[in-house]
Formats: C-alpha cells, sequence, structure tokens
C-alpha cells in the first residue's frame, strides 16, 4: 500500500490519469457510447408486427424524419419557440443582472443572488401547472368561477399555446440567463465606467462601446442554457402549450408508440441544431466564460 | 519511457473502473441470486422451470406456464393505467395495495401507462413482472413475445370472472390464457353542464364546427384515437362502409384523417396524461372532450360542473387483462397480485374507483353502491354490443375483409404524428 502511494507521490502524471481515467470513461461509454448507438439504431427497419428493431438495415426512417414537411415544421417551431425563449431571458436578465453586480449596495447583492437560483429550487411541474393557473382562459364555465390568475386580475390572458410556452419557458430558465452576465459584470472593473462617463460618454454609449463587447460571451454561455433546454422540453407543452408540439414531443410520441428506428432519426435534429449553435456560441467566445 | 508511462496510466485507470464495475456487478448479483434461489425454490417442479424466462416464441405451448406458485420474492414491479393499483397516496382510503404487501410480503412498485403504446414499450425493457395491457396491447404483447401464457388453475379467483371474458380474442391464443380480466369500460363523452343544459347525445359535439363546445373541444392524445373518428364515419357516412373502426382501409383510413384534421380548429387540448385533462375540465378550458371515467370522478370531486355519458354513435372501450411478462424477475409475487387484483373486494374497488365494469361476478356484491354493476352493465352484455374494444389494426383486416389491405397500427402512428405536428 505504501510502494502504492509512492508510486503516486513520484509520478503525478500517473496519479491524475488514475483520479480522472474512471469518470472519462464513463462519459465515453455511457455518454458518447449511448449516443452513438442513438444514431445507429435510426439505420434499423421496424418490426411492424411485434413494434421492435429487426438487424434489417433501411434509410427509411431518416427519409421520413427529415423529408417530411409537417415534421420539418415542427422542427423549425422548435427552433422558433428556442430562440424566442433565449430572447425574452436576455431582455429580462440583462437589467437584472446589470442591476445586482453594479447598482446593489454590495451586502444586498447576495441576497438578490439568492432570490434569482430560489425559483430553481422549486419543483418544475409545479412551476409548470403555476403558469397553467395563470394563463388559464376566462371561462364562465370554470370549477373556481372564473379564467386564470391573468384573465381574473388583469382581464386579459393569451391562453393555452405558443405565446404561453415561450413565457413559462422563459420563467423556468431565466436563473440560467441571469447568473452568467451577472458573473461577467461582476468581473468588469467599475472604474471602466467611470472613465467612460468621463470622457463624455451617455449611458446609452458605455453600453454599447464598453459593456456590450465585454459581456458577449456571458450571454452567449447563457443562451446556451436557455436554447439546449427549450429545445428539449416536452413537457412543458402539454401543460401550457395547448396545441403546440415542439421536437421533443414529437420524439417522446414515437418512442412510445413505440417505434425506437424512426424516434432515433428524430433525435438527429435537436443533435444537429445544438451542434451548429455550439459552434455558432463557440465563436463567440461563451465557453471561455464557462 | 513516458509512453510506457501513459500506459501504465490506462492500464490502471482501466483496472480502476473495472473494479468499479465488478462492486456493480456484486451488489446486482446478491439481489439477484436470491431471486435466483427463490425462483429455484419456486419450480422443484421441472415443468415449471421455463415459465418466467423461457416462452419467447408467440402463442408458446400451454405447457410453459408453472404448475405450481413457491414464495413470493418480496418485490413486485408493474405497470398499470392510472387508478388502477391505488396504494392510498391518491387518497389515504382507496388502497388495496397496502393489503396485499402486507399479506404476500410483495413489496409492489408501480409505474403508470398513459397510454397502449407507452405499455408496450415499457414492457419492451423486460424490467417488468407484469401488466394492465388493453386489447391494443395485449396482441403486441403476445406477438412480440413480452408476455407468458398465464396457468388459470393457480389463481383461485379466476372461477368467478364473468364467462365472457374468459379466453377471448384478446387475452387468450388458441384457447391458452394470456392473462386474467380485470374489467371493461368505454371512452366517454364529457361536458360541461353549465354550457350543455341538456345533455348532448352525440360525438358531433366534437367533430363538426357547429359544436357548441368548438374552440374547447379536448382530445386523447394517442393514434387509437383514429378509431374514434371512423366510429363516427361509421354512422355518419354510411357509404364508406366502415364495420370495424379498427378495420380501415386506405380510402376509409383517409376519411377519418381528414375528419380529425377539421377537428383540430375545434380543439383546445389534446390531452396524454390524465392529470391534463382533469386540470381543463376543472378550470373549464375544456367543455367537451373524450374522457375515462376516472378522470369525471377526481374532477367531479374537485369541483367540476361536468358529466359523462355513452352517445348514440357507440364508443371505443377497452377490456383489460393483467398480463405476466416473459422475462418476470417476480413470476410467484406476479400470480398472487393476479390473484389478488381480481378478487372479489379488490376488484370491486377499482371498478368503483376507476369507474368501470368489474371483472369478478362477485365483486358486484361488494361494491360500496350497491347499483355499481348495473349502472356500468357489468352482465348487461346488450350495452357493449356498440362498444368497440382497443384493437391494433394490423394490413389484414380485422373485420374479415379480404379483398383490401388495411392500413396497420405503425401507419396509424405515423399519420397522427404528423397530424399532431
Amino acid at each position: 500500500m505504501r510502494r502504492l502511494a509512492r508510486v503516486f507521490t513520484h509520478h503525478p502524471r500517473l496519479s491524475l490519469t488514475a483520479t480522472l481515467g474512471a469518470p472519462v470513461m464513463w462519459l465515453l461509454v455511457v455518454y458518447v457510447g449511448s449516443l452513438l448507438l442513438l444514431v445507429v439504431t435510426a439505420f434499423f427497419k421496424l418490426d411492424t408486427t411485434t413494434q421492435k428493431p429487426t438487424s434489417e438495415l433501411t434509410l427509411d426512417n431518416i427519409n421520413v424524419a427529415f423529408t417530411t414537411s409537417a415534421f420539418a415544421w415542427t422542427v423549425i417551431r422548435s427552433i422558433g419557440v428556442a430562440l424566442s425563449v433565449t430572447l425574452l431571458c436576455l431582455v429580462i436578465a440583462l437589467p437584472m443582472a446589470f442591476y445586482i453586480a453594479k447598482v446593489a449596495k454590495p451586502w444586498a447583492r447576495r441576497g438578490l443572488v439568492v432570490a434569482v437560483l430560489l425559483p430553481l429550487w422549486g419543483g418544475y411541474l409545479v412551476k409548470g401547472y403555476a403558469w397553467r393557473a395563470m394563463f388559464s382562459p376566462g371561462s364562465e364555465f370554470s370549477a373556481s368561477g372564473g379564467g386564470g390568475v391573468l384573465d381574473s386580475t388583469i382581464g386579459w390572458t393569451p391562453g393555452f399555446g405558443q405565446t404561453a410556452l415561450v413565457i413559462t419557458l422563459a420563467y423556468q430558465w431565466l436563473p440560467y440567463m441571469v447568473l452568467p452576465i451577472y458573473a461577467g459584470l461582476d468581473r468588469l472593473p467599475a472604474s471602466l465606467l467611470d472613465a467612460s462617463a468621463d470622457l463624455g460618454g451617455r449611458p446609452l454609449r458605455t453600453f454599447r462601446s464598453i459593456i456590450g463587447p465585454m459581456i458577449v460571451p456571458s450571454i452567449a454561455a447563457g443562451s446556451i442554457f436557455t436554447f439546449s433546454l427549450s429545445l428539449g422540453d416536452y413537457i412543458m407543452p402539454n401543460i401550457v402549450g395547448g396545441k403546440t408540439q415542439l421536437i421533443g414531443n414529437l420524439i417522446a410520441r414515437t418512442l412510445l408508440a413505440p417505434n425506437q428506428p424512426l424516434a432515433a432519426a428524430f433525435t438527429l435534429w435537436p443533435i444537429l441544431i445544438i451542434v451548429v449553435y455550439l459552434a455558432t456560441m463557440s465563436r463567440l467566445k461563451a465557453f471561455d466564460n464557462l | 519511457m513516458r509512453t510506457s508511462r501513459k500506459i501504465g496510466a490506462i492500464g490502471l485507470s482501466l483496472v480502476i473502473v473495472l473494479a468499479a464495475c465488478g462492486s456493480d456487478d456484486s451488489s446486482d448479483s446478491t439481489a439477484d441470486s436470491t431471486a435466483t434461489s427463490d425462483a429455484a425454490s419456486s419450480t422443484d417442479a421441472p415443468a415449471g422451470t421455463d415459465a418466467p424466462t423461457g416462452t419467447e416464441a408467440p402463442g408458446g405451448d400451454p405447457t410453459a406456464a408453472p404448475t405450481e406458485l413457491g414464495e413470493g420474492e418480496g418485490e413486485l414491479n408493474i405497470i398499470a393505467w392510472a387508478g388502477y393499483a391505488e396504494d392510498g397516496s391518491t387518497d389515504p382510503a382507496v388502497d388495496w395495495v397496502t393489503p396485499f404487501e402486507e399479506a404476500t410480503g410483495c413489496q409492489v412498485n408501480v409505474k403508470t401507462g398513459n397510454s397502449s403504446d407507452e405499455m408496450v414499450q415499457l414492457m419492451q425493457t423486460g424490467e417488468y413482472d407484469g401488466v394492465s395491457a388493453s386489447g391494443d396491447a395485449t396482441t403486441r404483447l403476445i406477438a412480440g413475445g413480452e408476455v407468458a401464457p398465464v396457468n388459470t388453475d393457480l389463481i383461485p379467483n379466476y372461477a368467478d370472472v364473468f364467462e365472457g371474458l374468459k379466453l377471448q380474442p384478446w387475452n387468450s391464443v388458441d384457447g391458452v390464457a394470456y392473462g386474467v380480466p380485470q374489467g371493461r369500460g368505454l371512452n366517454l363523452l364529457t361536458y360541461n353542464t353549465e354550457l350543455y343544459t341538456t345533455a348532448p347525445d352525440s360525438w358531433s359535439e366534437m367533430f363538426e364546427p357547429s359544436s357548441a363546445a368548438a374552440g374547447s373541444v379536448s382530445v386523447y392524445d394517442n393514434a387509437i384515437y383514429i378509431a374514434d373518428a371512423a366510429l363516427y364515419l361509421m354512422a355518419t357516412q354510411p357509404d364508406l362502409g366502415i364495420t370495424n373502426p379498427y378495420a380501415l382501409d386506405q380510402a376509409q383510413f383517409d376519411a377519418a384523417i381528414e375528419l380529425l384534421t377539421q377537428q383540430k380548429d375545434l380543439v383546445s387540448q389534446y390531452w396524454g396524461s390524465f392529470t391534463d385533462q382533469q386540470a381543463g375540465l376543472e378550470d373549464g378550458s375544456v367543455l367537451a372532450g373524450t374522457t375515462w371515467q376516472f378522470i369525471v370522478n377526481l374532477a367531479l370531486a374537485n369541483g367540476a360542473k361536468i358529466d359523462a355519458i355513452k352517445p348514440t354513435e357507440g364508443a371505443t372501450g377497452w377490456s383489460d387483462t393483467w398480463m405476466i411478462s416473459s422475462q418476470a424477475k417476480n413470476p410467484n409475487c406476479m400470480y398472487l397480485w393476479m390473484d389478488h387484483i381480481i378478487s372479489p373486494d379488490a376488484n370491486a374497488q377499482v371498478a368503483e374507483w376507476f369507474g368501470e365494469a368489474p371483472s369478478n361476478a362477485l365483486s358486484c356484491d361488494l361494491t360500496a353502491d350497491p347499483e355499481h354493476c348495473s349502472t356500468y352493465h357489468a352482465e348487461d352484455e346488450d350495452y357493449w354490443t356498440d362498444v368497440w374494444y382497443w384493437e391494433t389494426a394490423t394490413e389484414e383486416c380485422l373485420d374479415g375483409r379480404t379483398d383490401v389491405a388495411c392500413v396497420p397500427y405503425t401507419e396509424w402512428v405515423n399519420a397522427w404524428s404528423k397530424l399532431r405536428s
């Protein structure tokens, strides 16, 4: 035992490998391995009687998944929803993060950061059904005698659908946007803002020339969370989305059909989209910030 | 020198990985060994050894079912429709799982299935001991070798099951039972009683633009719902010649899809999980829809102003069967469960809680509502003549036509996915 310890002390590289080896292997086998299996599954033919994949190979699944216009629209809608959620999160998160990092008194910052994080500790489904109660369209027929919270307070609600879905998802993922931007702003020396003001820069100009360029990587990092989490969501569409379907719903529906090969073919869509998105974000130096 | 060091490092990390896997394996194998030793003790009789694991060939011979039961394995993993295996967590007074656990020592883990498709998918994983399958799942499960024949002699309560439910096409092969009947019911038309002061009597409320509930219709989100459209066409467009909503040739199928596309404008939500339908009925956003009695009961308890009926066109429905997995790790507990769940006492409780007709004739004397069996037409075969139990559409038409090919269920699924996209 002691000899083994000595070997590790004298060979730091060896001890590093021993420490990281298992997790790396785990990542390779479980994560990359299962992804590869997924891709391979897309090429198997389905036995229509037993609904299990056979060993026969076919391109039909890929064909159906990538050339059917109805499914292509679902993909486009999913990207649209994910981008809208990201944009909405950004618009809300920017002033929030700026206030917390630069305006709030130092003693209040910690409390505000906790307040931003707090919703993450609540159940995802609980928040979903809470928003359902908010958006519920006005109806004289409800058990409680009125519409949802929005309808009974401000007299208007978007009802269940794409708008409600975007708002709900933006609420769910907002902290993932606020925190990276806050961290980016926190690193930004206050003296730069002062210097800009001293040189006659108005707030808008300061934001455009100083703050903006410096927090682009933070925004990109936050958007990776909001975009990918929205793109993959298939629970919220059922709760507040009305008839709206995202690519995740299509995959879940096909997997449960059960038609494993076609479901695997559909999953190639989000994989491709995320790869493109990550590549774009990495050009914006998003990963320097994680 | 450096490479050799690297190789050594990789080797060591491999050893660590293997060690980790090894320890996983050993913990698994302890669990397995207790199970197998139980199974071994239960299957001293040579004829019984194949039963839990062996029957892979569809329609296997009856001798593959065990001839005697051993001790319970201490655990049971089942897939059930919502409301079929209540352990008091929904309502403390509604509990027929705990008494079973106390009597047999089989700890029950329930996985709720939201559709027949999902149940087939879950059973394919081989991780469950049994399932409460509707007729459209049972045929697929039998064909896929997912479930095993059942020796009904080992299930004393089977003797009291209504004869009309035994050895039906969806729960047997060549006179060999593939499970025990649980009960039957139908997919009802639910409606808001404030909107409909007189009860509607037709599915047109869900299909026609003239419906009073237009814009607030809720539809079961599953390919099997295509049969509901076909059923409506059976009554409204007789020239299509549909005689069985699960046997649709291409022209009939296209007509059903067209009707469903037209329906989309009336729909406010498609429900996949019963909780979404229940929420819609309670908050008044759903004014008409397809439903199970179970959902109506839950929503009524929360103050929803609704009711449900069987329309004049008839309805789709289900006849459910508890089946044992061909890969069951706890076959003895599953046999004990199948006997328990169709016992008059438990069967009566499920039937009342879910709102269905029980399968055990003796259940009718034990329901809290003495009228339950007559309300749900448990013994009234005439009532069921226009109820079309869920079935799996196959290329070979189920209505016996041989001059055309019917649209198989996998195509139903694709069409439904497209419709919903």
